[in-house]
């Protein structure tokens, strides 16, 4: 058999049927069936990754039908290395979530069945999302991906799950609005020059007028800046990630808002690159804002969900001041980081999910000395969080690296500001760890149990590969840099000569 | 004075010839059968006179005639998908107006009084809702294809008389439905007066009622232009009222409401394809050349209508009046396929009637299914915890309210995204950021229904939902596929509506 992405997608909607023709009442079997299908994908996207020509900077795997012949959407899918990368990352951590979260689904509205059915087709989704080579068929999956994400907040969440379930999907359907009137917009226009179209590459080659081309670039980037979150649009994002389950969180922060930093450099770059230009000031300073803000008011969490969640919008910022910060490092970078921070995010949300389930609270001050009660916990959430603060020798390190180097050659001065949320990282990690960690047994955690063996092993992978690409990321690179050094050659940058201070 | 024979077109007319034949049928039987066995003949009568009057139709699909009926009547491809689409709304409506729970027992009884009593514990039955519905779907049937302002007043009165009666024959509440049929009469025939006024000016401007001599005044440009534009504002009115635009909805929440929720399922889906047929008719043919006089104050009125009935929406606790009102937006959305006045545009509208009537009749048959021991509950705060206590029946309702809002892979999404880019192939860009806006807003209610109905628990007063009939369940089910089918896969169906879509004039 013959691997494709359309067989990629198909067998995690082909493990939901199984699902929904089990019985209610038997969890156990739903787990075991989502567990197999989550692995089987895996296999076949590392499958695809194996044959991926590494050097070769068309798209491949790719595939194309008519769907909508006289709109002229088809369904057509292809891989860069920058997908290719997501999509790996995606259908990695999905058993690692299934396994991680084995019981999460109890404090349920509804049953086991439904939570894995709605993972399953969200895996789906999330996979045709980054594989779609078609505007119409991404917008679709962008719009449909919201659904499942919607449902399994607001059933399996806890808190306000509910308000945060719709939140986010006001903030999303929002943006997604915005952007289906840009697409529409590039629709009309396609059918002007020469017959109606959504194909990413005949749409690149458009013309317009620039402020056509501004209009529609800010269509496109409002719903990935909703997305990813970017600041000032992040508000959605604590609640979320909050209420929603550990599972859930690592999907949402770790899968989905990589598709808002994802569409960036798929659409926003390669449809609108003079609009690109001149944008790129403002969002450069939204990006560094980004990292400063969300590092200040993780350090002020009580929360520790909460804190992961403003984490990762200082973590986006990074990843979008590498995006457009229009060198190849600095798009390497944040290609490398993306597929990091899924990782560690993972890492983070995970422990955290297991130490307040155990606790039965996520207030940070609830912990304390952890490391003597549960020392496996403790160490692993002590190694997501250095992994967090990007330590080097860990993976992270790499990517924040590319980044700021990346940025520091054309901006210096947003480089500099940015670094200082390394220094903010730091804090924002290490207060936590010594609060929980650390210190004296706060009364109540005397009897907390240590990571079972199915813990474990969830979480082992994602230590390894942290660990692994911290000292050895260049099969990553390999990957990503000609697909970066292709997207910025296309936007007629080049990287800038480093220059000798003092030269002679 | 000679008199000449009128030609008819019989192959043309015979679709609404069968109706109204099967609708005369129908009263007969209501005189001449015992009443006990009166529910079934009517029901199997209904359904073959609009079954073999769809095929009919389509048999006639190719056909094309500018003088059918002395000229008072044009037959072309879009009269055939309008045809096409009224017909298959009805028979799927008609599944929901057999099941005898929703209609009174003694429609001529006082509310409350002893009769009345008798009559439903006898089990009557109000059967002649049949002939009514065939006169209605008839009168449907003429007008988008009327080539005459005469022929269009006729048949506009034609659909609207039974839907009045239909209007008040609910079964409980009966107060609140009669009223809502008296207003619905009143105010159809306050618009029937501008229409008739509009009407009188038109012929004022051209000399002629019909279409052709209308549009050729136009086209030469001799007329006087104040009597125009005059017949084209009074005119429109009486067609907006029908659509229920802003500021011409006021009606339509009350009637909604208060209908039987079978024939508000009916009216909204039935008369919104009736009416939006021959708008397109009138502004695509008739007033083409006139776009100066109108396209403007039609985008002004597609923004309000969009605007307006999302933000009332919002505020509803009655879940007929939300959807009333989310019909408004939804009639805001139709007009900019109007405005759009290319191929396109056309097209779309005819996609976006159907798609649109076939989940709103699926809408209604889930709300006839939510009930307590007092006949139906639309109060919203009573469906909570709906998706707890019966899963299927609150996901498929979701699945409608979705497609309302227009998420991708439910029939909705395709219609608005075809709807809008037409629009906005022809200019008119700021209907369609407005529509865009607007369907962010509408958003908002639909989902505030699926947070009531999956994430909020229930009162202690909940609500049961009745096991579906066998009808309805038909109604709920076909109509439930077809907005999966042309979510996923809508390319057969717009590829046959694209090779239909061409006005003859």
């Amino acid at each position: 058999m013959t691997l494709s992405l359309t067989l990629l997608m198909a067998l995690p909607l082909l493990g939901a049927a199984v699902l929904s023709a089990l019985p209610k009442t038997n969890a156990l079997r739903a787990k075991q069936v989502a567990l197999g299908t989550t692995l089987v994908s895996a296999a076949v996207t590392i499958g695809i990754a194996v044959q991926f020509q590494r050097d070769n900077i068309d798209l491949q795997f790719v595939e194309s039908h008519q769907w909508i012949p006289s709109f002229g959407i088809n369904y057509a899918v292809g891989l860069d290395g920058i997908s290719l990368l997501l999509i790996l990352m995606t259908a990695v951590l999905a058993p690692i979530v299934v396994l991680a979260g084995w019981n999460e689904s109890q404090s349920g509205r509804w049953s086991t069945k439904t939570f894995y059915i709605l993972i399953l087709v969200l895996e789906m989704m999330a996979i045709g999302v980054l594989a779609a080579t078609d505007v119409f068929l991404f917008y679709v999956f962008f719009e449909a991906m919201l659904v499942p994400v919607y449902f399994l907040i607001g059933g399996y969440g806890t808190g306000k799950r509910s308000a945060a379930a719709v939140k986010f999907l006001l903030y999303s359907l929002f943006g997604g609005l915005l952007m289906l009137a840009s697409i529409i917009a590039l629709y009309v226009l396609s059918g002007e020059q020469g017959g109606h179209t959504f194909d990413t590459q005949a749409l690149s080659h458009l013309h317009m007028s620039s402020m056509t081309q501004n209009l529609l670039f800010l269509g496109f980037f409002i719903a990935f800046a909703i997305k990813a979150p970017l600041w000032p649009f992040h508000t959605w994002l604590p609640d979320a990630a909050d209420a929603a389950t550990p599972g859930t969180s690592v999907l949402l922060l770790g899968v989905l808002d990589k598709v808002g930093t994802f569409g960036m450099i798929r659409y926003c770059l390669t449809l609108f690159p003079n609009a690109t230009k001149t944008f790129t000031p403002t969002i450069i300073v939204l990006a560094v804002i980004s990292i400063i803000y969300g590092a200040f008011l993780a350090i002020g969490q009580k929360d520790i969900k909460r804190l992961i969640a403003f984490t990762s919008i200082s973590h986006f910022g990074f990843i979008t001041l590498g995006i457009f910060a229009m060198t190849s490092q600095g798009h390497s970078g944040a290609t490398l980081y993306m597929f990091n921070h899924g990782f560690s995010t993972a890492a983070l949300f995970l422990v955290a999910g297991w130490m307040s389930s155990r606790r039965g609270s996520s207030t940070i001050a609830d912990f304390g000395g952890l490391q003597r009660v549960t020392p496996v916990m403790a160490w692993c959430f002590f190694f997501a969080g250095m992994s967090s603060l990007a330590l080097p020798g860990l993976s992270s390190f790499v990517s924040e690296f590319l980044v700021l180097v990346g940025t520091f050659t054309r901006y210096p001065v947003a480089a500099v500001i940015a670094t200082f949320g390394i220094v903010l990282a730091a804090l924002y990690i290490l207060i936590p760890v010594q609060r929980a960690l650390h210190g004296p047994t706060t009364p109540g955690n005397e009897n907390l149990s240590d990571l079972t063996l199915r813990e474990k092993i969830a979480i082992a992978p994602v230590v390894a590969i942290i660990l692994f690409l911290g000292f050895y990321p260049s099969p990553l690179l390999k990957v990503i840099n000609p697909a970066a050094t292709h997207v910025i050659s296309q936007l007629g940058f080049s990287d800038p000569a480093p220059t000798q201070l003092g030269g002679k | 004075m000679k008199f000449t024979t009128p030609v008819l077109d019989y192959a043309i007319l015979s679709p609404i010839l069968i109706v109204l034949a099967g609708a005369l049928i129908g009263v007969m039987i209501e005189a001449f059968v015992s009443k006990t066995r009166r529910p079934i003949v009517q029901l199997i009568l209904t359904l073959g006179t609009l079954l073999i009057a769809l095929v009919q139709v389509f048999r006639i699909r190719n056909t094309t005639s500018l003088s059918a009926a002395m000229g008072s009547v044009i037959f072309d491809g879009p009269a055939f998908l309008l045809q096409m689409t009224i017909l298959i709304i009805s028979i799927i409506s008609i599944f929901l107006i057999a099941d005898n729970e929703n209609f009174t027992a003694l429609a001529a009884a006082l509310p409350g009084s002893i009769e009345e009593q008798e009559a439903t514990s006898k089990g009557n039955q109000v059967t002649e809702v049949y002939p009514l519905t065939l006169f209605a779907v008839a009168g449907m049937l003429l007008f988008p294809i009327a080539s005459d302002l005469i022929t269009l007043f006729v048949a506009l009165e034609m659909l609207s008389l039974p839907l009045y009666l239909m209007a008040g024959l609910s079964r409980r509440r009966r107060l609140m439905s009669q009223e809502a049929a008296l207003k619905y009469f009143l105010l159809g025939a306050f618009s029937s007066a501008f229409f008739l006024f509009g009407a009188a000016y038109l012929y004022g401007y051209s000399g002629l009622v019909s279409f052709a001599g209308i549009r050729e005044s136009i086209v030469g440009g001799t007329g006087n232009d104040v009597f125009l534009l005059i017949g084209i504002a009074f005119l429109s009115v009486g067609l907006l009222f029908k659509v229920g635009a802003v500021p011409f909805h006021a009606w339509s929440p009350d009637v909604y409401q208060g209908a039987p929720t079978a024939v508000t399922a009916f009216m909204a889906a039935a008369t919104k394809v009736a009416a939006f047929g021959a708008m397109l008719r009138i502004y695509y043919t008739v007033f083409a050349n006139a776009q100066w006089s109108w396209s403007p104050l039609l985008s002004v009125i597609a923004i309000i209508t969009m605007l307006f009935g999302s933000f009332v929406a919002i505020a509803q606790r009655d879940v007929k009046r939300m959807l009333a009102y989310s019909s408004i937006a939804h009639a805001g959305f139709l007009i900019t396929g109007v405005i759009a006045l290319n191929k396109a545009g056309l097209s779309a509208s005819i996609f976006y009637l159907f798609a649109y009537g076939i989940a709103t009749v699926g809408a209604f048959a889930i709300v006839t299914l939510v009930r307590d021991s007092a006949g139906e509950v639309s109060d919203l705060n009573r469906w909570a915890g709906l998706g707890k206590r019966s899963p299927w029946v609150a996901t498929i309702f979701a699945f409608f309210l979705l497609a309302f809002a227009g998420i991708p892979l439910t029939s909705g999404f395709i219609g608005k995204f075809s709807i809008f880019s037409a629009a906005y192939e022809s200019g008119a860009k700021s209907v369609v950021i407005a529509g865009v806006l607007s369907s962010a807003i509408a958003a908002f209610f639909y989902i505030r229904v699926i947070v009531l109905m999956f994430f909020t628990d229930s009162h202690e007063d909940a609500t049961t939902v009745v096991i579906p009939s066998v009808l309805t369940r038909i109604t709920v089910i076909v109509s439930f596929v077809i907005t999966v089918a042309l979510g996923v896969y809508p390319a057969p169906l717009i590829d046959f509506i694209n090779k239909f879509a061409i006005f003859i004039r």
